[in-house]
């Protein structure tokens, strides 16, 4: 019975393929439109996740807030990781805005003064040249290592390694060059000129720092030694606020939370273009009925029982939305490869979401389709043999 | 013994009745409930149409004969009397059972031919075999051979509108022929035809009566009833008349007294 009702469905879909295309058009949009934002939403969240992983494992940032009185000095780095055992290593980070002058170009760009470490615990890698030692710091070297974004504006088509560069005035050589490591949610690391600590005092005139960045001795450790930082800055500076302190993981959840509220948020909204689709199905299939109530008299008489009708009526739904469906996750996926691509994420095609999305459009059919399928089932087949 | 006795005479008595009377009504009675008011459509009808007969209801519009076939037909349920078709009492019956009977035992033949369009010849006289759950190459036998014998047996890939009036009542006979049915129920067969596919229509009516299938036409048409050997006439809802036709009348006989 349920082959017949398939092939009788199938038959009559096609005797009204304009109609059919245009009922199915709302599940087509509907699951098109669910499966590219959920797609989309997900590449969005997994390419800012591997931005954050990438800027250093276990980094904890700690920024004193000066409105509650703690001012941090480049030496606080080293006291810092004294009284947190958990802490393998950190780095101040002195920053401030500066003009880079080479030649006859000038740039705009953040000087960001810090020590050895910071290099590992930021994740970063150079692409030429060294970065910054020891001895940098003591004798307040005037030596620079600059981002591509710098290389770029200050000196396009030349190799910046030797040459340099004028500070605020103060004249830098370039030692080092930054491999790319692309932005994070809107900060671009590249766009830097580091220096040592000393020397950026100098360049930005002031020794407050603006952070310290530390590495936990493991990723197990990190939120003991976020408690622990939070402890020794809130008792330095007895204040209960006296520094953010962010660990990457925290970044990390916080981040993801936003992205994937705001992934479901789309899908939700998609999802209303969905029911929307449903509820034209159930309009065209109560119109279906009432201009099909001869034949439903007709096959009633001939011995249709109130099942076979319903059956009939109900897999015609459910063959509109789920081919509906099928066209959607076809387009819907292609939209998200093609805007995945576009933008530079992985493939964001999400094979459940898909899967989803059919076995939802099918559900559609079949709970937008039940009502005409039952009023069909319940016409009196004299009533609609008088008809017409 | 003597209760014994009785038992199987009544026994055989049934089993005449089943054998002898494809139709019988007792007391048929239908009351339409139109508000308040109670409308008698049947008010007490009696007769039996035993197998091969082809019978004509006849009677004006309001005479109850469109009530008469749907109860005929297991359309409806009367509001008394009874109602047995091949001696069974489908009185009773929930509208499943109404449904799987009509699929067995009756045939429709409607005056608007009630032809699916957008299905084939072959596909339309098939309709009554998919309800009836036979395999497709079964139903593909069966109308095959329903549509050969109403001479249709070369447009059976037509649609009903690639077909003439005549053709169409014509496959319209070979659905309610396809399921082999106890009685064939005509509404009017000849209403929207011409008179010469009308009269083609009521010869294979004829053909298939020779044949020994139970014919029942409903029509106001006295030209229809002429190729009957029995009509009824109803009038407000009772029998008035229920006889043959004077055999010089017939159109049926003479022909089959000529050929």
């Amino acid at each position: 019975m349920l082959r017949e009702s398939l092939r009788m469905a199938w038959r009559s879909l096609v005797a009204g393929k304009l109609r059919a295309f245009l009922t199915m058009l709302g599940i087509i949009i509907g699951v098109g439109a669910v499966i590219a934002l959920i797609s989309i939403g997900q590449a969005a969240t997994s390419s800012v996740t591997s931005q954050v992983q990438a800027l250093g494992s276990n980094l904890i940032t700690v920024t004193p807030i000066r409105s509650s009185g703690a001012v941090l000095y480049p030496q606080d780095a080293q006291w810092l990781k004294q009284v947190v055992p958990q802490i393998s290593q950190d780095a101040p980070l002195l920053t401030g805005s500066v003009t880079a002058l080479y030649g006859s170009k000038t740039y705009t760009t953040t000087v960001m003064g810090t020590t050895p470490p910071s290099l590992k615990i930021q994740g970063r890698t150079l692409a030429e040249g060294r970065y910054l030692v020891p001895s940098d710091i003591t004798f307040r070297r005037r030596v620079a290592v600059i981002g591509q974004t710098v290389v770029q504006n200050l000196f396009p088509g030349q190799n910046p390694l030797g040459q340099t560069i004028e500070a605020n005035g103060t004249p830098l050589v370039v030692v080092g060059v930054l491999k790319a490591s692309g932005g994070a949610f809107g900060a671009n690391q590249d766009d830097v000129i580091l220096t040592p600590v000393t020397t950026a005092e100098e360049i930005v005139n002031t020794t407050q720092i603006s952070a310290i960045i530390a590495e936990a001795r493991s990723s197990s450790v990190a939120p003991l030694a976020v408690a622990q930082i939070e402890a020794v800055m809130n008792h330095r500076f007895q204040n209960q606020n006296a520094a953010n302190v962010l660990s990457q993981d925290q970044i990390l959840s916080t981040l993801s939370t936003i992205t994937s509220t705001l992934t479901l948020m789309l899908g939700g909204i998609a999802g209303i273009s969905l029911l929307v689709g449903g509820i034209g199905i159930m309009n065209i299939m109560l119109v279906t009925v009432t201009e099909r109530t001869r034949e439903i008299g007709l096959r009633k008489a001939i011995g249709a029982k109130r099942s076979a009708i319903l059956l009939q009526f109900l897999v015609e739904s459910s063959i509109l939305s789920l081919i509906g469906g099928a066209i959607g996750a076809l387009l819907g996926s292609g939209g998200a490869s093609i805007l995945s691509h576009a933008l530079g994420w992985q493939s964001g095609v999400n094979g459940p979401a898909v899967i989803l999305a059919l076995v939802f459009s099918l559900a559609v059919g079949m709970v937008f389709g039940i009502w005409p399928a039952m009023r069909a089932s319940r016409l009196d087949p004299i009533e609609a043999l008088r008809q017409g | 013994m003597a209760v014994a006795a009785a038992a199987v005479a009544a026994a055989a008595d049934r089993v005449a009745t089943k054998m002898a009377d494809v139709i019988r009504v007792e007391q048929l009675q239908r009351v339409y409930h139109l508000g308040a008011v109670d409308v008698p459509a049947l008010r007490g009808i009696d007769f039996a149409i035993p197998q091969g007969q082809m019978v004509a209801i006849m009677g004006p519009s309001g005479s109850g004969k469109s009530t008469l076939l749907n109860l005929l037909g297991c359309l409806d349920r009367p509001s008394g009397g009874k109602y047995l078709l091949a001696g069974e009492d489908v009185g009773l019956k929930t509208d499943d059972e109404l449904a799987e009977v009509r699929n067995a035992r009756i045939g429709f033949v409607f005056q608007n031919y009630n032809l699916l369009p957008q299905l084939t010849a072959l596909e339309n006289v098939e309709l009554p075999l998919v309800y009836r759950g036979l395999s497709a190459s079964n139903r593909r036998r069966k109308a095959e051979a329903a549509l050969a014998s109403v001479g249709l047996g070369d447009r059976k890939h037509h649609r009903p509108l690639e077909l003439s009036g005549g053709q169409q009542q014509r496959v319209g006979v070979a659905r309610a022929l396809a399921g082999e049915p106890d009685v064939i129920l005509a509404d009017e067969p000849t209403g929207n035809l011409d008179s010469t596919s009308g009269q083609e229509v009521l010869r294979l009516f004829l053909d298939l009566h020779r044949a020994g299938s139970t014919i029942v036409i409903v029509t106001h048409d006295d030209e229809v009833a002429l190729y009957t050997e029995r009509t009824i006439h109803l009038r407000d809802g009772i029998v008035v008349s229920d006889g043959p036709i004077p055999s010089e009348q017939r159109r049926g006989l003479d022909e089959r007294g000529a050929s």
